[in-house]
């Protein structure tokens, strides 16, 4: 599989992603420049965490804007996979390719932990390696991933089984006190209608090896393996 | 023209000083001339109290690759090609006046000084100290200096994982802010800041110079405050996003091979940057300030000079070289611009357009008079060593509730409040994060790890300047050891009051003697460091507070030990004691005497030589797989370590070896050179002879198992107990 990882100015979680993508997992990957164009070869993108342009609008709000977006919107047209990692997330609900945005932590701070993820959908590629209701553990590291979309469009999320994760209790309940954020409904990661582009506030990178104190990153790699051979 | 009061009092120089100047050259300097003379000949870029007595710290080590004090930061080899670059710098003035944006830049400074030499800056630890929480302002201070810390550092992608907060009346209204910062490079892409090559050209890159931070150097770290004063506008406003440009370009500069020199712009702005680097080349320099991009108009060449604008660099590259330097700063869209040229004639000579503004001798401006004062004990040692500690009655609550209070005092309780606002664990090489004796990161491409510790106990060295140094050298190695890493160098910051003052200068002088001393007995050289003098307010000094970086290296990463307790059964053994009894002098200075007691008093002590060997015990045991848990037992004593490694593990502490002596200064008391660790009981008897053929005196203290912390007839706490008033002791402070 070829991965490609998309950097801005400000991306501090490509190198992470590389390294898992090449050395941890065994799969080929380059880095994709925010001004190329070019991702011919490509089998998956991945839009890493970081604080492009240093997220002083809003997170995302300019990077959206860079040459290379153009193409990931294509890419993912045609049917690539995308997976948006923390700002990569927020980019692509700037871009307008995932619906809802990421606010303000509601209490206000940085928080860097561990957290707890019901997947509530195996149904996409990036998580057929799961069970549906299985709790994945994996860090956050983000200031705004407060997740908010209207009504209608949670609705809509909901009936069409696009929430991917949300945050949960070691034992899998969804309540405000396993919450880190403030996300409505406790929302952590969604995907498209397509089904082919994920966004995700957790760092999958951060956990695919035991010794950084967990492997469950791995199953989200992982299944895009799968999907993609 | 003779120069007034006034003038020579904006840039903190003296007017002996200023004499000294006009008999060097020959004549009265200028305006400008002044500003400049100001800012080298300052304590914060002169060194002129601290040089000589810096001169006592052991600094040789085959591992050292470039000499203390010759580059922006301490260099170390840690083999396989790679070596590692730290420092640590205070921003104790700016985050009094700023806490937010002094805190910032303080961590942009010190990363600058990392990947100016060519290293990715790989880790971020802070050393912190504030006065008590109940009152607001102290409050506002500590939020927003790690609200600063977090938004830096975050931003910029490097993990902050460890550190140390403590408060102290003495602290307040003057915060101690020091940021340490550590950096990986291969040995061969090691960037100097040594400008050479006569012709060659200086390039400015980062950001427009504003009016921002005049006189930081001179006048906010280099004198006491004057609090009706309103110093706001000499402290720098940071921009993360740049800084992180900035490395990524830098880094990308340094790699082609084509830079001559690189050297960033911190305190004193572009005057240090330019003529620091052209000092240490032997050469000279021409600059046009009007070549310099201004964020505001109307500038002066004194302005520009002496700015501290953030995010600012300084390469020196060959013309021919020019346009494939410039292209990396167009691919990073960063703005940059020839201000000057190197030349032969020694002299830094400004111009602004084609007129002259100022011509001085380079070898004059980065010599300044260095002072060696004779110190005088500080009258309250007499009062504090003749305290009677046997006079103090027992708490009579018992031992229970007085392990609860200590592990929430904020001193003493979790610090996750604070590190959870930084990411501790981006670039993937945190294999221990905050909260443990010392970090480890692993070395990608290697079998090896690295460890950071941070410490420093301004109690102790108030009580006793010598000995207190010698802890706090003692304290970082030992948290490295207790890891398994052993130490390879160390950096420091050396936070105190006024030297001018013969008491200060006196606490100044034992510390580092008691530094340097510990240093010996230990083998590890201080490679790099800084000294924040002038932490006062209203005529009182900061405690003397040195703080001690440490780095070490553990060969095998998995070969690492943590705090925890891990399993049923295990032994638990106390290293550096053969029995556990309460000696009333080892509450000197202790967190149970000034939490329970109301007091500071007594006299620390420290014998090196059992140091070394408990040091030494604890990484063999380690290395050779016999160690289940190591903690290195601090403040609060003993009851304290049992309690944060059963809280680490999740499982209790069964006490089984008779008590001695006073129960509170046996459970409480702060004897140095001992660890906690645990041991599987099939691995006592190899751990026995170990012990023996090392010499160290051990205790058996009892099991690892249940969950309560329990001590027949002395302590009996269930582990949630301990855990909530532990987890919980920093957010009650700050909401109280």
């Amino acid at each position: 599989m070829r991965f490609g990882v998309v950097v801005f100015p400000g991306t501090w979680s490509d190198e992470d992603c590389y390294h898992v993508v090449k050395s941890v997992l065994g799969q080929e990957a380059r880095y994709v420049w925010h001004k190329d164009r070019d991702l011919s070869g490509l089998d998956c993108l991945i839009l890493p965490g970081g604080f492009s342009y240093g997220d002083y609008l809003r997170t995302g709000a300019i990077a959206r804007f860079s040459p290379v977006m153009e193409e990931v919107e294509r890419f993912a047209r045609r049917g690539g996979l995308v997976l948006g990692i923390c700002n990569g997330f927020q980019i692509l609900c700037e871009a307008g390719m995932l619906p809802g945005a990421l606010m303000r932590n509601d209490h206000l701070q940085f928080r860097c932990q561990w957290v707890n993820l019901r997947v509530e959908s195996s149904r996409t590629p990036f998580t057929s390696e799961c069970k549906e209701g299985q709790v994945l553990r994996i860090p956050i590291s983000h200031g705004e991933g407060n997740y908010y979309a209207d009504a209608d469009t949670l609705a809509s999320l909901r009936a069409k089984g696009q929430v991917v994760f949300r945050y949960c209790t070691p034992g899998g309940d969804i309540t405000p006190e396993a919450n880190p954020n403030g996300s409505l409904e406790n929302i952590a990661g969604i995907i498209n209608a397509q089904g082919n582009v994920l966004g995700m506030m957790p760092h999958p990178e951060r956990c695919c090896e035991a010794s950084l104190g967990g492997t469950d990153g791995r199953f989200i790699f992982e299944s895009m393996l799968k999907v993609l051979a | 023209m003779p120069v007034s009061k006034e003038v020579l009092d904006q840039v903190a120089l003296s007017q002996a000083e200023y004499d000294l100047i006009v008999q060097r050259l020959g004549r009265d300097p200028n305006y400008l001339e002044v500003g400049l003379f100001g800012s080298l000949w300052s304590e914060h870029c002169g060194y002129k109290h601290s040089k000589l007595l810096l001169r006592e710290f052991p600094s040789q080590s085959p591992r050292l690759l470039v000499m203390p004090g010759a580059e922006n930061a301490g260099v170390v080899d840690i083999g396989d090609g790679l070596a590692v670059v730290m420092k640590v710098e205070s921003h104790n003035h700016p985050s009094a006046v700023e806490p937010f944006q002094g805190a910032a830049t303080g961590v942009g400074g010190i990363v600058r000084d990392i990947f100016t030499m060519g290293a990715r800056p790989i880790a971020l630890l802070n050393s912190l100290r504030f006065g008590p929480l109940d009152n607001p302002q102290n409050r506002y201070l500590f939020g927003g200096v790690v609200g600063g810390i977090s938004w830096y550092g975050n931003c910029i992608g490097v993990p902050d994982v460890g550190g140390e907060v403590c408060f102290s009346s003495s602290y307040a209204g003057n915060p101690l802010v020091n940021a340490m910062c550590v950096g990986l490079v291969e040995r061969d892409k090691l960037m100097r800041s040594r400008a050479s090559g006569i012709g060659n050209l200086l390039i400015l890159v980062g950001a427009d110079t504003g009016r921002d931070g005049i006189h930081g150097a001179s006048g906010l770290a280099s004198r006491t405050f004057e609090e009706e004063r309103e110093m706001r506008p000499t402290v720098q406003v940071g921009n993360p996003f740049l800084e992180k440009v900035l490395i990524e370009a830098c880094l990308e500069m340094a790699a082609t091979g084509y830079l001559v020199a690189m050297q960033d712009l911190g305190a004193a702005g572009l005057t240090s940057s330019v003529i620091e680097s052209a000092a240490k080349g032997g050469v000279g320099v021409t600059i046009d300030v009007a070549r310099v991009p201004r964020r505001e108009e109307g500038m002066t060449p004194y302005e520009v000079m002496l700015s501290e604008s953030q995010e600012r660099m300084l390469v020196v590259v060959s013309q021919e070289h020019e346009q494939d330097v410039v292209k990396v700063f167009q691919k990073w869209d960063l703005e940059s611009s020839v201000i000057g040229r190197v030349t032969d004639d020694g002299l830094v000579r400004i111009f602004e357009g084609e007129t002259l503004v100022a011509s001085l001798p380079i070898d004059i401006l980065t010599d300044p008079p260095l002072y060696r004062l004779k110190g005088v004990p500080p009258s309250y040692l007499e009062e504090t060593r003749g305290f009677d500690m046997e006079s103090l009655s027992l708490p009579p609550e018992g031992a229970g509730p007085v392990l609860l209070r200590l592990l929430s005092s904020p001193n003493i309780a979790s610090k996750e409040w604070v590190y959870r606002q930084y990411d501790h664990q981006v670039q993937t090489n945190t294999l221990q994060g905050p909260g443990g004796d010392a970090a480890v990161l692993r070395v990608k491409g290697t079998r090896k790890a690295i460890a950071l510790s941070n410490d420093g106990n301004g109690r102790y060295c108030y009580l006793d300047p010598f000995v207190g140094g010698a802890i706090a050298v003692a304290e970082a190695c030992r948290n490295l050891a207790c890891v398994g890493a052993e130490p390879l160098a160390l950096t420091d910051c050396l936070n105190f009051g006024n030297p001018e003052r013969l008491e200060v200068y006196y606490q100044l002088e034992e510390c580092i003697r008691g530094m340097a001393q510990a240093c010996r007995a230990l083998d590890v050289p201080v490679i790099s460091g800084n000294v924040s003098l002038y932490n006062e307010t209203r005529g009182e000094a900061v405690w003397p507070t040195p703080m001690v970086g440490g780095l070490g290296l553990l060969e095998e990463s998995e070969r690492q030990c943590a705090t925890a307790f891990r399993d049923g059964g295990d032994v638990v053994l106390l290293l550096g004691a053969s029995q556990v009894r309460g000696d009333a002098s080892s509450l000197g200075g202790s967190e149970y005497l000034e939490v329970v007691h109301g007091r500071v008093a007594g006299v620390p002590s420290i014998n090196l030589d059992m140091e070394v060997r408990v040091q030494r015990l604890c990484r063999r045991a380690i290395g050779e797989g016999l160690l289940k848990s190591a903690h290195d037992c601090s403040d609060g004593g003993l009851a304290v370590a049992l309690a944060e490694s059963c809280i680490a593990g999740g499982i209790g502490f069964k006490g089984a070896c008779a008590v001695g002596g006073r129960w509170d200064a046996a459970l409480f008391g702060e004897a140095q050179s001992r660890i906690v660790v645990s041991v599987a009981s099939g691995d006592i008897p190899r751990f026995r002879a170990l012990a023996r053929e090392q010499g160290v005196p051990w205790v058996e203290l009892g099991r690892v198992g249940g969950d309560r912390l329990t001590w027949d007839g002395l302590l009996d706490v269930p582990l949630e107990s301990l855990e909530a008033a532990w987890r919980g002791g920093l957010e009650k402070a700050l909401t109280r």
